[in-house]
């Protein structure tokens, strides 16, 4: 291959004088060109790297990352809220139901003891009821023991009368009273 | 050019596939001179102009969701620094300026070089000699101004029984020497070789009945070199972060 080519090249060389002989590669008076070009742009890619590229992307970069932790923090903190948020709801929820059922119960224990004390109020009125008409039952029957017992001496003094007797209302009425307590 | 239109009136089938690796004078037809403008100082000076595009221009948005330039700018640095951190350790990070230096001159040469007309810069041993010589120094001395003597111990393998120690250590040594050698051949021997297929598959089509087979293999050959520039670029980079390792950590 190597021999082919520097014939090649050899022949190429008879033509046109511009053609290298065998290898440019190997053509040692580029050397020094080559060599100072290419310290040259190591230099300057160096220094364009280190002073301005390197350190924007790793900018960039450190941004991207901070940016997207940020991000993930307020999510997670977000998240932390609603949770809060929902259980504080719950808790309100749980808090008015309890509420609910104290006010229920409070006032089914309000209107038990109005209803107790309207029944005991009423069986009161009732009880003096009962005890006043008995009262006057009593009155009633008295006064109409004693009703008979005038109509039994008047009966008796005019049943005297008839038959022709005299005799004095005093004597009368004993009689009578002893007959009915006999 | 103008070789090759000497050949096609010649007649008959003359290859030059090496002849776009000729430096010549840019303006004028002078001798190469060491600081002479030629088409190496032109697609050097391209190269650069790459680096500021990609590196400076397509980030100067410094956008939190980067546009293409921007991620290709990010990938390149992310790809660069997680492989200084993964072979070399923590303490190779600091070097990592000069690696991506490396491996964005590398890789935009490379790429270049794959346009038609191109200069492949890298494609010569010159360059690649210096870049791995400066890699070889610079690693060499180091080792020795960070571990003093124990440098020493990267040729000396204390892992092995001790009457095979000298031996593997004048092993240890020769390979040592021979890196900066691999290190350069390597990438100037696979640029040079690909360009100089894709030039001989062009002699080819000149001949209308081979043409098509020609302009597919020269197709092929160049997908194959795109590749090719990438992968080399990649293995310069990881070869001197791992010498670079042995620099830091020379035992063994």
């Amino acid at each position: 291959m190597a021999t082919e080519t520097t014939a090649a090249a050899g022949e190429g060389l008879a033509t046109s004088p511009e053609t290298a002989p065998g290898m440019p590669q190997l053509d040692f008076s580029t050397f020094g060109n080559q060599i100072f070009w290419l310290i040259v742009t190591l230099v300057v890619i160096y220094f364009i790297l280190s002073r301005i590229a390197l350190p924007r992307i790793a900018a960039v970069l450190a941004e991207r990352q901070g940016t997207i932790t940020n991000d993930l923090a307020k999510a997670e903190d977000l998240k932390k809220q609603a949770a809060e948020a929902e259980e504080a709801y719950e808790k309100a929820l749980a808090d008015a139901r309890a509420e609910a059922q104290k006010i229920a119960d409070q006032t089914r224990e309000e209107i038990k003891g109005q209803v107790a004390e309207a029944q005991a109020k009423a069986d009161a009125e009732i009880a003096a009821k009962t005890a006043e008409s008995t009262k006057q039952i009593e009155e009633i029957r008295a006064s109409a023991l004693s009703n008979v017992e005038a109509v039994a001496k008047d009966t008796a003094a005019a049943l005297v009368a008839a038959l022709g007797v005299s005799a004095n209302q005093g004597e009368i009425d004993k009689a009578v009273d002893d007959r009915i307590k006999g | 050019m103008a070789t090759e239109a000497n050949g096609a009136e010649e007649g008959g089938l003359v290859f030059h596939p090496m002849d776009q690796f000729i430096v010549s004078p840019l303006f004028g037809d002078g001798a190469v001179n060491m600081f002479t403008i030629t088409n190496v100082t032109l697609w050097m000076a391209i190269t650069v102009l790459a680096v500021i595009g990609l590196l400076v221009v397509g980030t100067s948005r410094r956008a939190i969701v980067p546009s293409r330039a921007q991620s290709i700018a990010e990938l390149a640095y992310g790809f660069i620094y997680k492989m200084v951190e993964d072979v070399t350790g923590k303490e190779g990070v600091k070097y990592f300026p000069y690696i991506m230096t490396l491996f964005m001159f590398i890789v935009l040469a490379n790429f270049l070089g794959l346009i038609p007309m191109a200069f492949t810069t890298t494609s010569h041993i010159a360059v690649t000699a210096v870049l791995a010589m400066a890699v070889f120094l610079t690693v060499t001395v180091l080792g020795f101004v960070i571990n003093g003597a124990s440098f020493l111990s990267l040729f000396w393998v204390s892992s092995a029984p001790l009457a095979l120690r000298p031996v593997l250590a004048i092993i240890e040594i020769i390979s040592y020497f021979v890196r900066p050698v691999s290190h350069s051949i390597r990438l100037a021997g696979n640029m040079m070789a690909g360009h100089a297929v894709i030039k001989v598959f062009a002699g080819f089509a000149a001949i209308a009945a081979i043409s098509p087979l020609s302009i597919l293999a020269i197709t092929a050959m160049y997908g194959l070199e795109v590749l090719v520039s990438f992968i080399q670029a990649y293995v310069f980079t990881i070869l001197t972060c791992v010498y670079l390792k042995d620099a830091l950590h020379p035992h063994h």
